[in-house]
């Protein structure tokens, strides 16, 4: 008797998790909740996906925090969250602490970022720029005062520099990317955690440069201007397409989701995964950033799965 | 002279005045729009035309009535004790002085203590109870000053009468001191009570979301409050979002004056009853 209920058990978790994978599937019985902190660049995905997941499943309680990447790691590695996003890969301390506690997990990729680089629409001399003039200019201890100090035939006009403050993962990955160790920038430049007030100084200074999430520039074309990045192979104008094939680089940068192996053991969590993998094709447009191709979140969810099966 | 003084009086008034009507007329041209009962009940959404406060709205409810709850009685209960029972020693001069300056530590200072205190050592967890009690030690300070003073201010003419009365040193502060002072009081909580719902800092350290689609239903449940909700959607890059946090700020106003009003009548009925 208790064989037959336990074979039914089965028989009736693997049809719900099949539900659940095959496109988000209705499962109101599902209960249980799921808790999400981290990046707030990640923010507008899981909220979405939340979202979603919130209409199909009004019994599970789903909370997203935006602590940051840093921060959510800490909370991760506590023990404390099911998932945590990050705009950048967990560092070798982070994936120390979370080893001492016994927290194993899975590394996602959920979707593709575009950091682009910005002047004002009056400036008619950049049109693109190449990894190593960034870097001059960004760079610690950078001389670059004026355009000209950056090509010879541009305008001897004081070059005013916007970008993220410093407790940015944007910030992180622009350092590391362009001027090869994160966190190394000048700090001379007109820095705002709000990239809102970055694209208001852009916009109001003729003789601006600056960066940021290429989201900021979609929604505010008319009073920017984008520049192309030479990155080694020609120059590049990050765009729907460029970030998304992965041609805009290295300035485009992965957004990640990690998920730990004990919390995929409830069901609820389990559910919630399996369609956050199914349903970022559609949801990651619709929030201002690129969705990788169908094909790589399946593997990525097959690849959960095996992880997770061999945990548990 | 003395017409130049009040000119210059009366401008300064206005700096204020005239900042505020722009202020306001500036959200509400913005967010105005975006208000309706769908906005305030409906929870967060990545599209604008169907995103609500209700989430942030009722979190922001239940954290400012537990806070009520907790710092009120608490406070003047250390007001009255420090005024009327304590002895005059330099323990109390030092216990005032260190209230004093409590009271101008900056919030993200408490949530930090918040953190350690209610969400790690008491295992309280990210939940709405952690938050309270976080504001709660937040503006105690405040309330326990301002209610100093209001009890203060209570001529001793009218402590001593009823005295020579033969009224207990209870009797005396339950029928006299604290009917006097309580406007004082109401005033001062009134004023921390403010501070407190507009505090986001503190709240990010012990724990406030960004996102649930859930109506509270208990002290222990995860929450997020309206100026967070107004703060995740100003730093979003579209447009709409921008009218969306107006809106909020919009609400949260109406929180704050709804607050303020229900606690001036509650004054008024003690100034009348006098």
């Amino acid at each position: 008797m208790r064989n037959t209920f336990r074979a039914l058990n089965a028989a009736l978790t693997s049809a719900l998790v099949a539900a659940a994978c095959g496109g988000g599937g209705e499962s109101p019985g599902l209960a249980g909740e799921v808790e999400i902190d981290g990046s707030s660049t990640v923010f507008p995905i899981q909220e979405a996906v939340a979202e979603e997941f919130q209409i199909a499943n009004p019994n599970v309680r789903v909370s997203v925090g935006f602590s940051g990447s840093g921060g959510g790691f800490k909370r991760f590695c506590a023990g404390e969250t099911d998932l945590s996003d990050a705009s950048r890969p967990i560092n070798d301390r982070e994936r120390e602490t979370c080893a001492a506690a016994g927290i194993e997990f899975t590394e996602l990729r959920v979707a593709w970022d575009g950091l682009s680089v910005v002047t004002n629409p009056a400036n008619d001399f950049a049109q693109c720029m190449t990894l190593e003039e960034l870097s001059r200019i960004w760079q610690p201890g950078s001389t670059v005062t004026t355009w000209r100090d950056v090509r010879p035939a541009w305008p001897a006009e004081e070059i005013k520099l916007y970008g993220p403050g410093t407790d940015s993962g944007t910030f992180d990955y622009f350092t590391e990317t362009v001027n090869g160790e994160s966190g190394a920038s000048r700090a001379d430049y007109q820095a705002s955690e709000d990239d809102n007030v970055l694209v208001q100084g852009i916009a109001g200074d003729p003789y601006a440069l600056g960066y940021f999430g290429y989201a900021y520039y979609a929604e505010n074309t008319s009073r920017l201007k984008l520049l192309a990045v030479d990155g080694g192979n020609g120059c590049v104008s990050p765009s729907d397409h460029t970030i998304a094939d992965g041609t805009y680089a290295p300035l485009s940068r992965p957004l990640f989701v990690y998920a730990k192996h004990a919390a995929l053991s409830r069901p609820e969590v389990e559910a919630y995964v399996d369609f956050m993998l199914s349903s970022l094709s559609e949801v990651v447009p619709s929030t201002g950033y690129h969705a990788l191709s169908g094909a790589e979140y399946e593997q990525q969810l097959a690849a959960l799965q095996g992880a997770a099966g061999a945990s548990h | 002279m003395g017409t130049a003084f009040m000119v210059l009086c009366g401008a300064a008034t206005l700096v204020g005045v005239v900042a505020l009507v722009v202020l306001l007329a500036d959200l509400a041209l913005d967010g105005a729009p975006r208000l309706s009962w769908s906005f305030l009940n409906s929870f967060a959404s990545r599209f604008p035309e169907r995103a609500g406060v209700k989430a942030a709205l009722l979190g922001s409810v239940w954290i400012l009535a537990l806070t009520a709850l907790i710092a009120f009685p608490v406070s003047v209960a250390a007001a009255i004790y420090l005024e009327e029972y304590a002895p005059q020693t330099w323990v109390t001069r030092l216990i005032r002085l260190n209230i004093a300056n409590l009271a101008g530590v900056p919030s993200i200072v408490y949530g930090i203590l918040g953190l350690a205190l209610f969400v790690r050592t008491l295992g309280l967890d990210r939940s709405i109870i952690s938050g309270a009690l976080t504001l709660s030690l937040l503006i105690m300070p405040v309330i326990i000053i301002a209610s100093q003073e209001a009890i203060r201010a209570v001529p001793s003419s009218i402590r001593e009468a009823a005295y020579g009365l033969g009224a207990t040193r209870w009797q005396v502060v339950r029928t006299q001191v604290l009917p006097m002072a309580m406007p004082g009081i109401m005033t001062g909580a009134i004023l921390a009570l403010s501070r407190a719902v507009g505090e986001t800092a503190p709240l990010i350290m012990v724990g406030a979301v960004g996102f649930i689609a859930f109506a509270p239903t208990g002290v222990f449940d995860s929450f997020t409050v309206l100026p967070l909700q107004i703060y995740n959607w100003i730093s979003r890059p579209q447009e709409e979002f921008h009218q969306l946090a107006a809106a909020g700020i919009l609400v949260l106003l109406a929180v704050l004056l709804t607050m303020n009003a229900a606690a001036i009548l509650l004054r008024n009925r003690y100034q009348s009853r006098r």
